[in-house]
């Protein structure tokens, strides 16, 4: 099994988010980056399957030097090598393009993907990969099995749930439920990551379908309005008149 | 020219959330002084088919074929592909959902367009193509400028709201022709009778402030008293410690959710957690700490024991429904 990971290089969950250059760029300023945590299972995931029945694992992402300790973090955890497509990642168009052109000289049976990134949120990668190449896809999947020439995947859906069988090559991604919890990095692990392969690639040409103009925070919330704990008719007052909200 | 509306049903009903799509495309039409075309996939009635006229469709195509009865993104993509090139659409509009997920990005590389996904207004200019965007889990907004002919947006529900505007639509068939598939669903369940988080309109979501799994009792009779439209939601450390399902998780990896009102009860308020609730339209929180960072991102607070304030709001709440 030959299982290719695509890792975002995104903020700590726990980031407090600015901007710089007026509101273009994000402000890295002291901010730790890490592997996206959707994209932490989905690795962990990977693990799990070579684990139970052998293969490679392959990490990708692309972007600057700059997220090769990102990367290196996924060696850490149990990927065997690793791309760095050398391009700033500004586009899910342009990023799931380059990933395809590496998948075209590089057959993977499994491309895994988190379910989105929690920079744009987009979670268009996977799926965008899937078309490109013309094979199969899953998004959101909390649950992966693999069997002889097939998978059978599980995930929620709005108003249920649905289990889907799929042929290789197939691009999934995965979300919550999908390994049960991130693979934290051994000692051990950490020193071999150095000695693993991160093959920097160069970009294909291709021009950004969309540019983020600038940024901006959400308004903050106008104070707090405090209700008397042992008054609830007022709470239900005030969320009927006030608000309008029952 | 025409923006084409990617509309979504459920057990022959559209859900909610189509209409607000179809609004959203006819403000997206109406800057671009052309027609909203939507598309219906799947076995609906024609009074049915006929609501989606009352937002601003202008025609509605009706694919009802047998081989969309099940969903898959590479056929349902497929469909949308020709029913945009056969209504020469240059705008798709889609929800942003995990079935969208899967097929806006597909339709995106067929077309060659430029997508932006979880858009929370229409665009602020048509020419150039320049719309508003969620970033960072709702920490942020990004202004987005799409620089290809074709666009695509998905909306986040209830962020733009529902328009009536009536018109005089046309249901016509639609039917396009499946390849070969490459994967195929083996079982689907529904959800009986509860309202998923993403389509409540009032949410009351416990944290682990409420101490053990039965307490959650207290927050599903608030849901029982509040009506159909209300259910119980979690954080994420509640569906790890497995008092409630992860489908009830909200937050930054679980589900980002837009009530118009939201109950976070024993809930401290981790930035994680806020990132999923902050598109609510009213919050309102219960928790013993005054401190508690929750209170910074609510309309309403109330500081007590969980266990001591909830019997008394659902008190007040049912005798609130019982004089109505």
């Amino acid at each position: 099994m030959k299982i290719l990971v695509c890792i975002s290089h995104v903020p700590d969950t726990t980031a407090k988010i600015s901007f710089v250059n007026d509101n273009k760029d994000y402000n890295k300023e002291g901010q730790q980056f890490i592997i996206g945590p959707n994209e932490e299972l989905a690795l962990t995931s990977a693990i799990d399957i070579k684990e139970a029945k052998g293969g490679t694992i392959t990490a990708i992402t692309v972007g600057q030097a700059e997220v090769e300790p990102t990367l290196r973090k996924a060696l850490a955890m149990g990927a065997d090598d690793a791309f760095r497509v050398n391009a700033e990642p500004k586009d899910a168009l342009n990023v799931a393009t380059q990933i395809a052109e590496v998948i075209k000289s590089n057959a993977y049976d499994i491309i895994i993907t988190g379910r989105e990134s929690i920079d744009y949120n987009g979670g268009q990668v996977g799926e965008m990969i899937a078309e490109i190449l013309d094979i199969a896809s899953v998004s959101g999947v909390n649950n992966l099995e693999l069997e002889e020439g097939k998978a059978t995947l599980q995930r929620e859906i709005d108003g249920g749930f649905e289990k889907i069988e799929c042929e290789f090559p197939l691009v999934l991604s995965g979300q919550k439920g999908i390994a049960a919890e991130p693979k934290i990095p051994a000692m051990r692990g950490i020193m071999m990551a150095r000695r693993k392969p991160l093959n920097i690639v160069e970009p294909i040409a291709f021009e950004d379908a969309t540019v983020v103009l600038e940024h901006s925070l959400p308004e903050s919330k106008a104070a707090c309005t405090m209700v008397d704990p042992e008054d609830m008719t007022e709470l239900v007052r005030l969320l009927h008149e006030e608000a309008k909200v029952i | 020219m025409s923006v084409l509306v990617y509309t979504e049903n459920w057990d022959g009903q559209f859900k909610k959330l189509s209409f607000e799509l179809v609004s959203y495309a006819r403000t997206i039409a109406n800057q671009m002084s052309t027609d909203v075309v939507a598309l219906s996939i799947g076995e609906l009635a024609d009074d049915e088919l006929a609501k989606l006229s009352n937002y601003g469709a202008d025609k509605i195509l009706n694919l009802a074929s047998e081989d969309y009865k099940e969903f898959n993104a590479q056929h349902y993509s497929n469909a949308i592909f020709e029913a945009s090139k056969k209504e020469q659409s240059n705008v798709l509009i889609f929800a942003n959902n995990i079935r969208t997920r899967a097929i806006a990005p597909r339709t995106t590389v067929k077309l060659d367009a430029g997508f932006v996904s979880g858009c929370v207004a229409a665009p602020e200019s048509v020419e150039p193509f320049i719309v508003s965007k969620k970033a960072y889990s709702g920490k942020a907004f990004a202004r987005v400028q799409i620089n290809k002919d074709n666009k695509i947006l998905s909306l986040n529900q209830n962020s733009f709201g529902i328009n009536e505007d009536a018109k005089t639509a046309n249901i016509e068939a639609f039917d396009c022709p499946i390849s070969a598939s490459k994967s195929k669903v083996i079982e689907l369940k529904k959800n009986t009778g509860k309202m998923s988080v993403l389509d409540a309109e009032i949410l009351v979501s416990g944290g682990r402030g409420l101490k053990k799994a039965e307490n959650f009792a207290l927050l599903e009779e608030s849901t029982e008293i509040l009506g159909a439209t209300a259910t119980v939601a979690c954080t994420k450390p509640v569906a790890d410690l497995e008092w409630r399902p992860h489908s009830e998780h909200v937050g930054q990896t679980g589900k980002v959710v837009a009530p118009n009102l939201y109950f976070a009860v024993g809930i401290s308020g981790a930035i994680q957690h806020l990132a999923g609730i902050t598109s609510s339209k009213v919050i309102v929180s219960i928790n013993s700490d005054k401190d508690a960072p929750i209170f910074e991102a609510s309309d309403y607070g109330v500081i007590g024991d969980a266990m001591e304030v909830m019997p008394k709001l659902n008190a007040a709440l049912k005798a609130f429904k019982e004089n109505m």
